[in-house]
C-alpha cells in the first residue's frame, strides 16, 4: 500500500509498473488518473489550488484503503494525491489497484475514488476571469458514494 | 478544557484564522460551534444551522453529538471537494 501527497506531478507508469515489479500473483491493475479541467459551472478555470488537511488526509486515505482491503481481495493499492496550484491538463489523483481478477481492481479503484471524493479533507480553489472561488461539493458525488453503503 | 481547533478552505479565509486554542466549558461538538456562533459576523452566518460544514475530532469526521475530550484537536470545515 502507497499513500502520498505531495505537490509534484506523479507518473502512472511508473507507478503501476512498480506494483507488480518482482511479483507474479497480480492478474489485474485498474488505475484512474484524475485531470484539472479547463472549465467547470459554465466558467474557464485557469488554475486551482488544491489545499488540504494535512495528518488527516493520510489517515482519511488509509481508512479508505482499509475499507476497500475489507470488502475485496486486494494485493496492492496505490493512492497519490497532489496539492498546491495546478494548471488545467495536470494529473491530479492516482488510483491504482492491483488483484488477482479484473472485477475486483475495477470495483475498488471506483470505491476509492468514490470515497475519497466524499471523505478526504481536501479543497479546491478556482482561478476564473471572474476572479477566484471555492468549488462546491456536489450532491452528485455524495449519491456516488452512497451506492457503496451496504444494508 | 482546552481545545487546538483549525480552521480550512473557505472557512479559514472567511474567519480569518488558521488556527486557535479555545477554552471549552461545554460537552459536544455542537456545543462548541454554539461557542463559535456567539462570536456574531461571520461566525454566526457561516455556522448558522443549515449551513454545511464538517467537524472532525482527532482527525476523524464526527456527528455533532460526539463528546469532545480534553485537548482534542478539533477542525471545522466546508464538505471535501479533493479528487
Amino acid at each position: 500500500m502507497k499513500i502520498l501527497v505531495q505537490s509534484g506531478v506523479f507518473d502512472l507508469g511508473a507507478e503501476v509498473a512498480a506494483m507488480s515489479q518482482g511479483r507474479t500473483d497480480i492478474g489485474a491493475i485498474a488505475s484512474f488518473v484524475g485531470l484539472a479541467r479547463d472549465m467547470n459551472e459554465g466558467s474557464g478555470v485557469q488554475a486551482m489550488t488544491l489545499e488540504h488537511y494535512p495528518g488527516m488526509t493520510e489517515k482519511a486515505l488509509a481508512t479508505l484503503i482499509e475499507e476497500a482491503n475489507a470488502r475485496w481481495t486486494l494485493l496492492d493499492v496505490t493512492v497519490i494525491h497532489r496539492i498546491g496550484r495546478l494548471l488545467p491538463g495536470d494529473p491530479i489523483v492516482l488510483v491504482a489497484v492491483a488483484s488477482q481478477h479484473r472485477g475486483e481492481a475495477f470495483a475498488a479503484c471506483e470505491f476509492i475514488m468514490d470515497y475519497l471524493k466524499t471523505r478526504a479533507p481536501f479543497w479546491k480553489k478556482e482561478e476564473t476571469p471572474e476572479g477566484e472561488r471555492w468549488v462546491e461539493a456536489r450532491a452528485s458525488d455524495d449519491a456516488a458514494a452512497a451506492r457503496w453503503i451496504e444494508p | 478544557m482546552k481545545l487546538r481547533v483549525l480552521y480550512f478552505a473557505r472557512l479559514r479565509e472567511r474567519f480569518g484564522v488558521a488556527e486557535e486554542t479555545l477554552d471549552f466549558a461545554g460537552v459536544t461538538a455542537a456545543d462548541l460551534i454554539s461557542q463559535l456562533q456567539a462570536r456574531g459576523s461571520v461566525w454566526a452566518e457561516e455556522l448558522a444551522a443549515g449551513r454545511a460544514f464538517r467537524v472532525a475530532v482527532n482527525q476523524d469526521i464526527v456527528a455533532l453529538d460526539m463528546a469532545l475530550p480534553d485537548q482534542a484537536e478539533v477542525a471545522i470545515f466546508p464538505p471535501v471537494t479533493g479528487g
